[in-house]
């Protein structure tokens, strides 16, 4: 018998004490900003946020006047462990180039926890990654969401009870890398008719594998299907247990993408990238479809032309609209609250009324939800986990350092303790030892 | 563009609120009641007015009154700053990424001896969005062959939007130099060129190695020979061209091309990152009397008393800090601080291509959350890289004489809050807009009854 639940997580929580953060100014990443608050911290859960609260005895006193807590950052869309640094031949493990469909890989598998990255992410005050597979291929595989702890195994990093992901990719890559093999997709057409193709056979798959539990449910005699490993992701989708998360950066192309998953049966998670979601936000936020992106990458390649920095703004100016910024870089994950502070002042000098509190969704508590984590993480509420994250100054200033990162209430990053400054295997021994 | 000029002012007066004509030539201007930021020797300025006329600063300081019938901009306690530099930008010379660049040539006759000025374009669309960011001037150097360094392979995740050079073919003594970069002007007008030939770039380290036969020591042994050839040929020019000379092996173009560097006058800029090259870069410049300036750089810290006793300025990205090949193992946010503090000359950067050059001011602001001294950073966008590729009695600083290419921002302009209210290049008015602003407020409202596409300035 397959287990169904392969690869299961082992991800423990690092050592923990009740922890009382008190003093600072408190973005709760649900839209407020609690001054001189104080964040109580129990079990590795977040027990109480606000004004005023008394302390327990037994609690570590950390004072944070003057500084800035925020929950701990969530990069929606990360490739960190499957392009590891440095970034060799040997380590470039993110894409499957050799077929348009390969919903049959998944990311984790490719991810080396040793990357370097995942500690400079850390110290960014990223405590959650999205790993994505790379934008090569129509469906690329299964993405997987990490705890980012320093970890021996990748299933030591994984968020347990996370919802797993499925990588779509729309326009250039695919129809490039394909086209250039001479075979399908060379075209958007053809990269149309790549995912309807799938789904068709995941329809199929699903129906095959129905009538098998009916009949034994009616206590008929039958023989299961066989298994295929993509199409058990994709049917999957299908059945609202897998997140589709798409790559996808012009209007007119996410516009079909809705209709092809209206046509199947599934929902976008979120647009990734989608450098043109400005002009559908409303389409955007009707279909309840969050949107991935940044602020300041545009123009590199025909389908980044129209980015502009005030995407986010708008996305989040549309009703019910959910914007997130994101890396997709192993530099950039190291600073979404600055990208996030850019495209928060794009928002402004189009003349939007946006709240650093309301911003700081973008980074926290709205990525949590396009990844299926926003019960457990995302914001500072009782019962969630305490991932936070102190920081020295406003976390919107280019100045803004982090000075401690939790995860699950216990310390994972000190800026002023070498002992919670973690190392990755690589960089032991070689010349950039302990300068990170 | 003439055209153009005209509608930018108009642009730049109605974003600043002042209820004045557009900016004239022979017209006055004084921005009163700023900090100023002046990158000179009078450092900076609590509460000051800068002054400038005939698209040159006149006056600068806290007790400067605006002349009689100046036009007075109101910088509310806002900042006054030098129009930032942007180095390592590619502007001009890259439209669309994917779409090729004018940067690099691979070319046997046409080396040392490629002139960047000639395929720069100025109407290019990347300059508005530059200008947002601040930026007012840029220096564009070629890309060696065979890239920058570092060991990858073509990905495919997006992040990787440097513009590569097309792929080195062994060795070819012609490679060994990409060509002469020039410092041009953002104003998006005809004469674009503030000054050509500054500086010669060549690859060292993994990238000098693709293009000497796959080693690095094969480089060097390359460029001594390619050097003493450029003298030979300098005393035996008359030989050479009645054919009456021994071959060399570059053409006469880029033996012509490399006398300025074999003299001193003209810098070498050397594309290299792991501490043991630039030690070696250092060494050969010292054996050859050469000036070479340090791009890349990211083990610069290591070697920083020796780079700082050369007097060898270093071009960098604070925001490379991750061991991203095997050049750099030892790349730290803290290494432009440290340069700095070690009393090296450091200018930042861009390196996520043309593109996001506006985020410079953002690169200065991290380094000084990374140690480096404010004043420090500021220099590195505006001063240094004019004093290093020598337009330094042009622009970046506000002193009287030099042009009046400055910024005027809402705050700190190392801040993401700030923002630009004026742009001013040779004292003109720059359009507060850019493509992306007209596609913003486009979109802005998708409840009008007309499409989208009736929506246009």
């Amino acid at each position: 018998m397959v287990r169904a639940d392969a690869f299961p997580s082992t991800y423990k929580a690092m050592p923990s004490h009740a922890t009382a953060v008190v003093g600072a100014s408190v973005f709760t990443g649900t839209g407020q900003l609690i001054e001189n608050g104080t964040v109580l911290v129990k079990d590795g859960k977040v027990e109480a946020v606000g004004v005023g609260l008394a302390v327990p005895a037994g609690y570590d006193t950390v004072d944070a006047h003057g500084k800035w807590v925020t929950p701990g950052l969530i990069d929606a869309h990360s490739h960190l462990g499957v392009y590891a640094s440095p970034a060799v031949p040997a380590n470039s493990d993110g894409n499957e180039l050799t077929n348009p469909v390969t919903a049959e890989v998944w990311a984790e598998h490719s991810v080396w926890p040793q990357d370097p990255g995942f500690n400079t992410a850390r110290v960014g005050g990223v405590t959650t990654i999205l790993v994505l597979p790379g934008s090569g291929n129509l469906i690329g595989g299964r993405g997987v969401v990490l705890r980012n702890i320093p970890a021996r195994t990748v299933q030591d990093m994984k968020f347990p009870d996370a919802p797993y992901v499925l990588k779509m990719a729309c326009g250039e890559n695919p129809k490039r890398v394909y086209g250039s093999k001479g075979r399908a997709p060379s075209t958007r057409m053809g990269n149309v008719a790549g995912y309807r193709a799938a789904w068709i056979n995941a329809a199929d798959y699903q129906r095959r594998w129905d009538e098998y539990r009916a009949k034994l449910a009616k206590g008929e005699k039958a023989d299961p299907p066989k298994r295929d490993l993509g199409l058990d992701t994709l049917s999957a989708v299908l059945r609202g247990e897998i997140l589709v998360e798409n790559h996808c950066y012009r209007a007119d192309e996410m516009a079909q993408m809705i209709d092809i998953s209206k046509e199947f049966g599934y929902h976008v998670a979120a647009f990734h990238h989608a450098v043109e979601a400005y002009k559908i936000a409303d389409l955007l936020a009707e279909n309840h479809i969050c949107v991935a992106t940044w602020a300041n990458w545009w123009g590199g390649k025909m389908e980044m032309l129209d980015g502009i920095e005030a995407n986010a703004a708008l996305v989040n100016a549309a009703k019910g609209g959910c914007a997130i910024i994101k890396s997709d870089d192993p530099d950039l994950i190291q600073r979404l609250n600055q990208e996030a502070a850019e495209a928060l002042a794009a928002g402004r000098a189009a003349g939007l009324t946006i709240s650093e509190a309301d911003a700081i969704r973008w980074i926290t508590s709205n990525p949590a939800k396009a990844i299926g984590v926003d019960k457990q993480t995302g914001s500072l509420e009782p019962g969630k986990r305490a991932d936070l994250v102190i920081w020295d100054h406003d976390p919107f200033s280019i100045y803004a350092r982090t000075e401690r990162v939790y995860l699950d209430g216990a310390v994972a990053y000190d800026r002023r303790d070498p002992r919670y400054q973690p190392r990755s295997d690589f960089d032991l021994g070689q010349s950039g030892e302990g300068v990170r | 563009m003439r055209r153009i000029l005209f509608s930018a002012c108009a642009a730049a007066v109605l974003a600043i609120g002042a209820a004045a004509p557009i900016t004239a030539k022979a017209e006055t201007v004084a921005v009163t009641n700023a900090k100023i930021l002046t990158a000179g020797p009078a450092g900076e300025i609590a509460s000051g007015t800068v002054v400038f006329k005939d698209g040159k600063i006149t006056a600068v300081g806290a007790n400067v009154v605006a002349p009689a019938g100046a036009r007075v901009i109101d910088a509310h306690g806002g900042v006054v700053a030098p129009g930032f530099f942007a180095t390592g930008s590619l502007l001009g010379a890259v439209e669309v990424g994917s779409l090729g660049n004018d940067l690099s040539v691979n070319n046997p006759e046409i080396g040392a001896s490629f002139d960047i000025q000639y395929g720069l374009n100025p109407e290019s669309g990347l300059f508005p969005v530059a200008r947002l960011g601040g930026l007012t001037s840029a220096v564009v150097l070629p890309l060696p062959v065979g890239g920058r360094g570092g060991d990858s392979d073509e990905e495919d995740d997006d992040a990787s939007q440097y513009t590569a050079g097309p792929a080195g073919e062994g060795s070819k003594s012609h490679a060994l130099f990409a060509g002469s970069g020039a410092v041009i002007d953002l104003a998006g007008h005809e004469v674009l060129v503030t000054k050509a030939k500054v500086a010669m770039v060549a690859p060292f380290g993994q990238s000098g190695a693709r293009v000497s036969g796959g080693a690095r020591g094969a480089e060097f042994v390359a460029l001594k020979e390619a050097f003493a050839d450029v003298r030979d040929f300098m005393k035996n020019k008359a030989a050479y061209d009645r054919a009456a000379y021994r071959d060399l092996a570059l053409s006469k173009g880029d033996l012509e091309a490399l006398i300025p560097v074999v003299e001193g006058r003209m810098p070498l800029v050397a594309v290299v990152h792991r501490a043991s090259d630039i030690r070696q870069v250092l060494a050969f410049a010292r054996e050859e009397h050469i000036k070479v300036i340090l791009d890349g750089a990211q083990e610069a810290w290591l070697v920083a008393p020796e780079i700082a006793k050369a007097g060898v300025p270093v071009l960098l990205n604070p925001f490379d800090d991750r061991p991203e090949s095997y050049e750099e193992l030892a790349a730290t946010m803290d290494n432009a601080g440290r340069l700095s503090a070690a009393g090296v000359t450091v200018a930042f950067e861009s390196t996520g291509g043309s593109a996001r050059v506006r985020e410079t001011r953002y690169e200065a602001g991290s380094a000084v959350s990374h140690g480096m001294a404010y004043d420090a950073a500021v220099a590195a966008i505006t001063i240094n890289p004019a004093k290093i590729f020598g337009v330094a009695d042009r622009t970046g600083s506000l002193e009287p004489g030099k042009d009046a290419d400055l910024v005027i921002w809402t705050g700190d302009p190392f801040e993401p809050l700030s923002q630009p209210t004026a742009v001013f290049i040779h004292g003109q008015a720059q359009p507060m807009t850019s493509r992306q602003t007209e596609l913003r407020d486009r979109y802005k409202d998708l409840g009008r009854a007309l499409p989208p596409g009736y929506t246009h300035p």
